[in-house]
């Protein structure tokens, strides 16, 4: 393995930090009462395409570790560690863009939405139902469910924020154009 | 041939230009520093301080990539050759932003950072630390978060940090840039102090010359566009006029000397503050100066806008009152400057206004309305919050649209936002820029843009957070001249700063936070000419001041005022070609 | 920062031990109660935990407020549970003893009643120690203590810097949102999802865009300051271990072993008082 960059380092522990206080205090009311929509899910995306699968898996373990550490609801190792692998699996596929060159095209959109949906299911369908199998021998079709559930739904935050977020940022790479000034 | 040692840097034709730009931003750079030696760069944004600071402690080459032509040597070692942390044996860079420099969790633990990554033995880096906070003064705060400290105690930490590896060369980059007045005078006596006690030369960066001049330069390099155009002196270089030609801001003292036709010679010292080497006849021509300027009384404004009343808030869990019974008028025109020391209630009082607080209790009425019966987003139609970062406020990628949010988000027809927002374009300049990405704006540009976005809603009031942080004299003026112009089209600015310039040019009024009390309100002449108020709010007396005593003139409040209407004048005049 | 992960000074033996030694036993307390679903070592496990808060001097109302978030998780899990595979716990023990006349697909068993018994007692004997660990161990120890018990230190570094900065980037969050509610922008239930998550962007994008910024700004930072200059590095907030580190460790280590044999003899995860 390479050595890790200081700017990766950096770039997990402030992905962190920003996953931890959207986790913890950025919670839109969704439709069904008392629960609330992740938001997230849609940074953990960016940084991964941004950084690389490194800072994906570590930002998303430790952000996630943190919020369970400070609710206090104990630690649930299955979803932290489910959190890691949307990170990883993101930073993996998304290396073919190119966001920090100032690309995100129609078609990278497309490209990232559908990764993004992919590593969802295998995050919340796969990994962490299998957990929760293994580790507390809950009922298959329950835990699937749930899985299914978040991975929707964290989908759907994705697609927006996350999306929003690589767009704003491409284009806030300057690049060199024609701008012309209009009377 | 000399020792290594006794030249830690050195450049000569020395040029750099960045991968990702057409042009180079440093020609033909010669510079030595000698150990011991205390050297001020200066020169306005964009000429190439900054990369003169990048290139001496090795992020160039190592960090940004570029083409560098002649020679560099630190420690008498081509910089190429050696290494980032090598270079960082030798010099000890202290960043502009002290949030980002301190990275550890406590005090300690951001001193003993640089040990901690040599890894020096634990008892050994305690040890260390604990001598090392003792010069800085900090060693009463080692168990303290970021959070819990001033900016000025950041900043100590910050030193702190860097002088644990024992360096040759301290690099300062912009220092005074988040200080408040008082605490930005402190840290030039102590960068003063510890140049004494360690004999490592000093390197400050600064584009704010008179605050760094308060303690002896030996001195100052001016850089205009990639290249030194001076490097001598501070008493020579202040007898020039390139300061200006390149955009510097002179010492108001010296600018008032000038105005008095007191003909500056190296001889004079105009560098020393103290003004010990003028001579009788110098005195003579500036007493008669300032009874020449007319005295213009500022025009009394009377038509009350906003009114608070015994205004009382404190944060959850904590005891203290960030704001202990605050009653003010603000009237309708007026340009209010909000100054004090940070957590003395400023940004608060601005939160309680705005609605993002809820005072305790108290009474707020604006054009006649109570407040309190409106909303945040109620409030922001008739007071706007501008804040100091422009990238905080931005989430669009165009211009049009960032302006035309606040109007998509009330449900407003796209013909009437069309209409407004190109109205509120025309009026800050940026209409022919209507269709342009924001990304492709200058710090000053993107600040009217977020000045825009909030003027589109149509209030009467404004309050903007350090309007000008961090910029150099021209985009200072620019920024503090849109203001004035919005001002006289009828909108009430307030403004909460730092910044004394700021306020004894622009303000016409001057309110005074300490503690969570108003401690003054008055002409900003006045305050800033008042000791008591001075020294409880953390401010710096003006070199206005100390001239108008050093010559004998009691009113120094008039003095100043003066001053100020002979700035306006050349300003006007100046404006005037273009 | 105390108040955001609930962390209370005591003097106490378990405050005493190294946030390694705290981070070691409370992994392999977890690992040894997660790998087996032995009633009578579960039950163990759920009383030593809850005794173990009397020695680090953590009293209910502490974590009241926690233990309240956790029996909600708990009542909404077993209802879940029971709605989704009311037979699960025939399937796990292979015997099915109906309690009642009923049995239809939701009649209760023995089975799944012992079952569900167990899945709440894995959830107390894992959480009281994960609670103490919350409680009795100062953030900023962490960082040190990964790196002491073999994690890389860049990655352990990592850690320390989330912590660092999470409330630089809360208050950032802070004033972001409230100044762009003042514009207009709204999160509440009045709007649409989409209108939301959207609304949700026009305070995510500043933040997140300015913090892309300040990465390359701290790494400048740390680099000039000599990180990653070595393969290793030492720490000041280091603590040595103790007698009482290295018992704390050896009795945890003690329980997961305990955890494997149980399985072994039991042959399999669970304990079937059933045949």
């Amino acid at each position: 393995m390479k050595k890790l960059s200081v700017k990766t380092i950096v770039a997990i522990g402030i992905g962190a930090a920003l996953f931890f206080v959207l986790g913890r205090f950025v919670a839109i009311p969704s439709p069904v009462p008392n629960t609330n929509i992740t938001t997230q899910y849609g940074l953990l995306a960016f940084i991964a395409a941004v950084f690389g699968p490194i800072a994906g898996v570590l930002a998303g373990l430790i952000g996630h570790f943190f919020i369970d550490f400070s609710y206090g609801w104990g630690i649930w190792w299955s979803w932290v560690i489910a959190s890691g692998v949307f990170g990883l699996a993101m930073g993996i596929i998304a290396r073919k863009l190119r966001i920090s060159e100032g690309e995100f095209s129609g078609k990278d959109i497309a490209f990232f939405n559908i990764e993004q949906f992919a590593a969802h299911l295998i995050s919340w369908v796969v990994v962490a139902p299998v957990l929760d199998i293994l580790i507390y021998s809950e009922p298959a079709n329950k835990v699937f469910i749930q899985g299914l559930i978040s991975a929707i739904s964290n989908s759907i935050t994705t697609a927006i924020i996350g999306t929003l977020l690589c767009l704003a940022y491409a284009k806030a790479i300057p690049k060199k154009g024609s701008l012309k000034e209009e009377d | 041939m000399k020792d290594n040692k006794d030249i830690p840097v050195e450049f000569s034709h020395f040029g750099f230009k960045y991968t990702a730009q057409q042009d180079p931003t440093l020609y033909d750079i010669d510079l030595c520093v000698r150990k011991g030696e205390k050297i001020l760069i200066a020169g306005p944004s964009g000429c190439g301080k900054s990369t003169v600071v990048s290139c001496i402690n090795g992020l160039i080459p190592f960090s940004y990539k570029g083409e560098m032509s002649g020679s560099l040597k630190v420690a008498g070692k081509e910089t190429s050759g050696l290494g980032l942390f090598e270079i960082s044996q030798t010099v000890g860079t202290v960043l502009q932003d002290t949030d980002a420099q301190f990275v550890g969790m406590t005090v300690a633990e951001d001193i003993a950072f640089a040990l901690e990554n040599s890894c020096v033995i634990q008892d050994e880096m305690k040890k260390k630390v604990l001598h090392i906070a003792g010069l800085v003064n900090v060693q009463d705060h080692l168990h303290f978060a970021p959070g819990e400290l001033s900016g000025g105690q950041k900043q100590r930490v910050s030193v702190a940090g860097v002088m644990v590896d024992d360096v040759d060369v301290l690099l300062f980059d912009e220092p005074l840039a988040n200080l408040d007045p008082a605490t930005g005078r402190e840290a030039i006596e102590l960068i003063d102090e510890l140049q004494k006690k360690t004999g490592a030369a000093v390197i400050i960066v600064e584009h704010r010359l008179e605050d760094v001049l308060w303690r002896h330069v030996d001195r100052v390099v001016l850089m205009s566009r990639g290249r030194i155009i001076s490097d001598t002196d501070a008493d020579t270089l202040l007898c020039s006029d390139l300061l200006l030609k390149a955009g510097v801001r002179e010492p108001l003292y010296v600018r008032a000397l000038k105005f008095a036709g007191v003909s500056l010679t190296p001889e004079k010292k105009p560098a020393d503050h103290e003004l010990g080497c003028l001579d009788e006849n110098d005195r003579e021509l500036v007493r008669k100066w300032f009874c020449s300027v007319k005295n213009e009384a500022p025009p009394k404004r009377t038509k009350p806008l906003l009114e608070v009343k015994d205004l009382v808030f404190s944060y959850e869990k904590r005891n203290k009152r960030a704001l202990d019974g605050i009653s003010v008028t603000i009237n309708e025109g007026e340009m209010t400057a909000i100054v004090g020391t940070n957590g003395a209630g400023k940004s608060t009082f601005s939160k309680v206004v705005c609605g993002f607080e809820t005072g305790q209790s108290g009474a707020l009425s604006f054009d006649g309305r109570d407040l309190s019966a409106l909303s945040m987003k109620e409030r922001a139609e008739h007071i706007g919050y501008v804040m100091q970062d422009p990238n905080h406020m931005i989430s669009q990628t165009m211009i049009f649209d960032e302006v035309a949010l606040g109007l998509r988000n009330r449900g407003a027809g796209e013909e009437e936002i069309k209409k407004r927002v190109e109205d509120v374009l025309k009026v800050c300049g940026l209409y022919r820029m209507r269709n342009w990405p924001i990304s492709a704006l200058s710090y000053g540009q993107k600040k009217r843009v977020t000045i825009a976005a909030i003027l589109v809603l149509k209030p009467k009031m404004l309050i903007l957070d350090e309007p000008t942080a961090g910029q150099d004299y021209r985009h200072y003026t620019e920024i503090m001249e849109f203001l004035t112009d919005l001002r006289s089209q009828g909108i009430t600015i307030i403004m909460i700063t730092h910044d004394m310039h700021l306020m004894i040019e622009y303000a016409e009024r001057a309110i005074v936070f300490s503690d969570g009390r108003i401690i003054a309100d008055d002409d900003p002449a006045a305050v800033i000419t008042d000791r008591d108020i001075i020294k409880t709010a953390s401010l710096r007396e003006t070199s206005l001041y100390r001239l108008s005593e050093s010559c004998g003139i009691d009113d120094g409040t008039a003095f100043v005022r003066r001053f100020i209407a002979c700035e306006k004048e050349e300003r006007r005049s100046d404006d005037k070609p273009l | 920062m105390t108040n955001l992960f609930n962390y209370i000074e005591r003097p106490s033996l378990i405050h005493r031990l190294t946030g390694a030694t705290k981070l070691v036993s409370m992994l392999l307390w977890s690992f040894a109660a997660m790998l087996t679903y032995d009633t009578r070592f579960l039950a163990f496990l759920s009383v030593a935990g809850i005794m173990l808060f009397f020695v680090g001097k953590i009293r209910v109302k502490d974590v009241s407020f926690m233990v309240g978030f956790t029996l909600a998780f708990l009542i909404i899990n077993t209802i879940l549970i029971y709605l989704f595979s009311p037979q699960h716990g025939t399937q796990i023990y292979g015997s099915c003893t109906y309690l009642t006349e009923w049995t239809g697909r939701y009649a209760p068993t023995a089975e799944q009643l012992f079952y569900q018994s167990n899945y709440i007692l894995k959830y107390s004997a894992t959480i009281p120690v994960i609670l103490l660990f919350v409680c009795t161990t100062e953030p900023s120890e962490f960082a040190a203590s990964l790196n002491r018990i073999g994690v890389n230190y860049r990655i352990a570094y990592s850690v320390s810097l989330a912590l660092r900065y999470i409330p630089d980037v809360q208050q950032q969050y802070y004033e972001i949102s409230k100044a762009s509610q003042a514009r207009g922008v709204e999160m509440s239930k009045k709007a649409s999802l989409t209108k939301r998550l959207k609304a949700a962007s026009n305070i995510l994008i500043p933040l997140i865009l300015s913090s892309m910024g300040r990465i390359e700004t701290i790494a400048n930072a740390m680099e000039l300051r000599g990180f990653g200059k070595l393969k290793k590095r030492t720490w000041y907030m280091a603590r040595k271990f103790r007698l009482q580190d290295y018992f704390s460790m050896l009795i945890s280590a003690l329980l997961l072993a305990a955890a494997l044999c149980l399985n072994h003899l039991n042959n399999g995860r669970f304990y079937n008082p059933f045949t």
